[in-house]
C-alpha cells in the first residue's frame, strides 16, 4: 500500500493518501487565498489548476483508461502551444478576422433607464461570428486539433450553438465533424440541425438517458474512446476532464480580458459588478477570469432556476447541488441520495446540464464569486424586455444573466456599473418563444 | 487468503482458464439477479462482475447502457446491489464477487461506509470505470482496510510506463480492454491482443482477464490461449432484453450461452 501511494505521488508517510495530500493543498491554496484578500489582492487565484489539474478539491481528470493517454496528448500539446507565438498570432487572427472580435462593450441606457440603479453595460458576445461565444473556445481547440494531426472533430451541443461553431471551426480547416445533439425538443431546434448539416457536419440525435446536454456528452465520450487515434473531441464548456476546464477557460478569457480594458477606456476603473449566466461555465468563466484578483469586482453567477429551486425542477447545482463526480471531474451535481444524477429542468436548453464546471465550485467555496439562480418566467421577461427597449434579441441563456443584472442595479447607485456578458443571441429561441406565445411559425 | 486468489490459485492448478460474467444489479427485474447469478455459477463461471446502475454509464455500448435504464426504472440504486451480494452469498460462499460501476454512487455513499458494506456483505473487488489510479488514493486505502480489491483498467492506448503503474496498483486480478470502444463493441483483433497481453505479463504476477468484443466460445478461445480468462458482458445482457418478461427462459439461454463458452474455454487448454 505504501509503495502504491508513493508510486502515484501520495507519498505521505501516515498512509492516508491522497485525500490527506489534497486537503493539505485545499487548504495551502485557501491560506494563499485569505493571505491575498489581507493585503487587498486576489493575485493567486489565476494560477489554478494545478499540475493534476485540481481546483482545490475540485476537476481532475475522471475518465475511462482507454482517454487517459489522449488527454495527456492534449495537456503537451496546449503546454507548448501556449507559448508559441506563431500560434498565438494565428489565434488572435482568427478571432479578429473570422470572428469579428473585439466585441462591443455596449452601455444599454434604455435598460439602465427602466432599472433607475446602476449602469448596465451588455459585452456583446452575441454579435460574434455565429452568433455565441462558443466560437472564441472552437477557433483554438480547431487550432489545436490540426497541431495535433487530428483529421476529425467531434462535439456535443444542448442549445445548438456549440455543435454549429464547432461545425464551424472544422469546416474551414478541413476536419471530418460529428456533432452530438440532445434529442429532448429537437424538432424545436431544426434549425441548428440542418445549419449543421449544411456545414458538412453529421448531426447525431441522443436520445439515451434524459435525452439532454448531459447525454449528448456521454455520447460524445463514447465517440472519441471509439475514435480516440484520429478524433479531437471539442467539448464546449469549462468542464470534462482536465485540461479541458483550463482550455476552455483560456480561450474564453478574451471575453473578460477585453471587457476589462474597454471599460477602463470608456469608463475608467473597474466595474462594481461582472455577472454571466452558468450552464456548464464557459462564458462565465471567460469574462471572470481577468476580474479574479480584482477583489472589488463582485463576480456573480446566475444558474437556472426553472420552475423555481424549491420545486426541485431546475438546473442550479451550484445553488442546490452535493459534490461528486460526472464527466471526468469533481464538482458539484444535481443527483439523488443513492449519486444518481438527476434530470434537469430550464427553458434554456443551453443551461439544462446537471453539473458545473469546477473552477465555479472552487470560486463558490472560497467566496470569491457568488452563484444565484433565477427562473424560466424571469428569464422570459428578461428577453422580451431587452428586445423591447435596446432592440437586441437575446439567448434565453444569457437573459438569465439580463434578468438578474435588472433586478440587482435597482438596489445599487447610478454611479456604479454592471457588465453583463450577453452571451449569445436568441434567433435560435424564437421558435421556443412562438410556442409560449401559442404562434404557428413552421 | 482472499476469495479472489483462492479462486484463481484453484484455477492455476487445474490448468484452467477463469470465465468471468458481468450482469447488471436488478436487470432486467430486482428479483432475478440473485437466481441468475446462482445460476451462472453453475453454468460454469468462476468470477461474478456485478454491474451498478448508474444513470450516466459513459463507456458502456448500447447494450449495456439499456441494462444500466432497466434497472434504474426499478430503482436500482448501490445499496441495492449490496444487498443482492449479502442475499447470493446466503447460499455462495466461494465465487468471488466484484462490482463494477461508476464512482458517483461510491462517492456519495461515502468511501468509507462503502468498504464497510462490500466488505461486510461479501464484496470481493471493485472496478470504477472512471476512476484512474491517480484519483484513487483515498479509495484504495479505505477498501484495502476492508478487504475488497481495487482493480484496474488497461487499455490499448495505455502506455508501457503508465501499465507498469498500474499493475503495481491492482489487487486480485488485471483487467485489459481489449479494443478502443465502448462496451459491446466489434472488430477483436486477436494478434494484437496476444502480443499486448505478453507484454502486460512482464509487469504482473496477477491474473490477466480480457474483456470487450468476447461473445461466445469463438470469440472467447483464441483470447483464453494467451490470457488467464476471459469477460463476458454484452452478449448475456442483450439476452435480458430479449427475455425481460421471461425469468425461466432467460435463466436457461444465459446458461447455454455461458456453458458453450465453458465448453470453449475448457477445449483451448486440453
Ligand atoms: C448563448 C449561450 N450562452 C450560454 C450557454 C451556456 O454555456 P456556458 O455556461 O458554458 O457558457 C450556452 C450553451 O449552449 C449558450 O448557447
Amino acid at each position: 500500500m505504501r509503495a502504491y501511494l508513493s508510486e502515484w505521488g501520495f507519498e505521505n508517510d501516515d498512509g492516508v493518501g491522497s485525500l490527506y495530500t489534497e486537503m493539505e493543498s485545499w487548504a495551502q491554496q485557501q491560506e494563499k487565498f485569505m493571505v491575498s484578500k489581507l493585503i487587498g489582492t486576489n493575485e493567486t487565484l489565476g494560477a489554478f489548476p494545478d499540475q493534476s489539474g485540481h481546483f482545490g478539491t475540485y476537476g481532475g481528470r475522471f475518465v475511462s483508461e482507454t482517454l487517459m493517454a489522449a488527454l495527456d496528448e492534449l495537456s503537451a500539446a496546449y503546454d507548448l502551444l501556449q507559448m508559441d507565438p506563431a500560434f498565438l498570432a494565428e489565434l488572435a487572427s482568427d478571432l479578429e478576422h473570422y470572428v469579428g472580435r473585439a466585441s462591443p462593450l455596449y452601455l444599454a441606457e434604455r435598460l439602465t433607464a427602466e432599472s433607475g440603479g446602476a449602469q448596465i453595460w451588455l459585452k456583446r458576445e452575441d454579435l460574434n461570428h455565429t452568433g455565441a461565444h462558443k466560437i472564441n473556445n472552437c477557433i483554438g481547440q480547431a487550432l489545436l486539433a490540426r497541431h495535433m494531426g487530428k483529421p476529425r472533430i467531434i462535439a456535443e451541443t444542448g442549445a445548438g450553438q456549440h455543435g454549429v461553431a464547432s461545425a464551424t471551426v472544422a469546416a474551414r480547416c478541413g476536419r471530418d465533424r460529428t456533432v452530438y445533439m440532445r434529442g429532448e425538443d429537437i424538432e424545436r431546434q431544426s434549425v441548428a440541425v440542418h445549419r449543421g448539416k449544411l456545414l458538412g457536419a453529421e448531426v447525431v440525435p441522443v436520445n439515451s438517458g434524459s435525452r439532454t446536454l448531459k447525454d449528448a456528452l456521454n455520447e460524445a465520450m463514447r465517440d472519441w474512446v471509439t475514435n480516440v487515434d484520429d478524433t479531437h473531441y471539442i467539448i464546449g464548456t469549462v468542464a470534462g476532464p482536465h485540461p479541458y476546464p483550463m482550455i476552455v477557460r483560456d480561450l474564453q478569457s478574451v471575453i473578460g480580458r477585453e471587457a476589462r480594458a474597454q471599460f477602463a477606456e470608456r469608463q475608467g476603473g473597474l466595474p462594481d459588478v461582472v455577472t454571466a449566466c452558468v450552464g456548464g461555465g464557459s462564458n462565465a468563466m471567460g469574462i471572470f477570469h481577468p476580474f479574479l484578483e480584482d477583489a472589488s469586482v463582485r463576480l456573480i453567477g446566475v444558474e437556472a432556476a426553472g420552475d423555481g429551486l424549491q420545486t426541485g425542477r431546475h438546473a442550479a447545482p451550484l445553488n442546490d447541488g452535493i459534490v461528486g463526480v460526472l464527466h471526468g471531474n469533481r464538482t458539484y451535481l444535481m443527483q439523488d441520495n443513492a449519486g444518481r444524477i438527476a434530470e434537469t429542468h430550464s427553458v434554456s436548453a443551453g443551461l439544462d446540464y446537471p453539473g458545473v464546471g469546477p473552477e465555479h465550485a472552487w470560486l463558490k467555496d472560497i467566496a470569491r464569486a457568488e452563484y444565484v439562480a433565477v427562473t424560466d418566467a424571469e428569464a422570459l421577461e428578461a428577453f422580451r424586455q431587452l428586445n423591447l427597449l435596446e432592440g437586441i434579441l437575446p439567448a434565453l441563456e444569457s437573459s438569465h444573466a439580463l434578468a438578474y443584472a435588472s433586478s440587482l442595479a435597482r438596489e445599487m447607485r447610478t454611479d456604479q456599473h454592471i457588465i453583463v456578458n450577453l452571451s449569445g443571441r436568441g434567433d435560435k429561441d424564437i421558435p421556443t418563444m412562438a410556442k409560449i406565445d401559442g404562434i404557428s411559425i413552421s | 487468503m482472499s476469495r479472489l486468489a483462492t479462486r484463481f490459485t484453484k484455477l492455476n492448478g487445474d490448468h484452467r482458464k477463469a470465465l468471468v460474467a458481468y450482469i447488471v444489479a436488478g436487470d432486467p427485474m430486482p428479483g432475478t439477479t440473485v437466481d441468475l447469478m446462482h445460476g451462472i455459477v453453475e453454468a460454469g463461471v468462476d468470477v461474478i462482475e456485478l454491474g451498478v446502475p448508474f444513470t450516466d454509464p459513459e463507456a458502456e455500448g448500447p447494450v449495456i447502457q439499456a441494462a444500466h435504464e432497466r434497472a434504474l426504472r426499478h430503482s436500482i440504486s448501490l445499496g441495492d446491489t449490496l444487498e443482492m451480494v449479502r442475499e447470493f452469498r446466503e447460499r455462495d460462499a466461494t465465487t468471488p464477487v466484484v462490482l463494477m460501476g461508476y464512482l458517483n454512487p461510491v462517492e456519495r455513499m461515502g468511501y468509507q461506509s462503502f468498504a464497510e458494506a462490500a466488505g461486510n456483505v461479501g464484496v470481493d473487488g471493485l472496478i470504477t470505470v472512471n476512476l484512474p489510479p491517480e484519483e484513487a488514493g483515498a479509495l484504495t486505502v479505505t477498501l484495502d482496510d476492508h478487504g475488497v480489491d481495487p482493480i484496474y483498467l488497461l487499455a490499448p492506448t495505455t502506455t508501457e510506463l503508465r501499465a507498469a503503474k498500474i499493475c503495481a496498483a491492482s489487487r486480485g486480478f488485471v483487467y485489459y480492454v481489449s479494443l478502443k470502444g465502448t462496451t459491446g463493441a466489434g472488430g477483436l483483433d486477436v494478434d494484437e491482443v496476444r502480443s499486448r497481453v505478453e507484454l502486460l505479463k512482464a509487469h504482473t504476477e496477477l491474473p490477466l482477464m480480457v474483456g470487450f468484443g468476447i461473445k461466445d466460445g469463438a470469440t472467447a478461445a483464441p483470447i483464453a490461449a494467451v490470457a488467464d480468462g476471459v469477460v463476458v458482458g454484452s452478449a448475456i445482457v442483450e439476452l435480458m432484453r430479449i427475455h425481460e418478461q421471461d425469468p425461466v427462459a432467460l435463466k436457461s439461454a444465459v446458461m447455454d450461452c455461458l456453458a458453450e463458452i465453458r465448453l470453449a474455454l475448457n477445449a483451448s487448454v486440453a
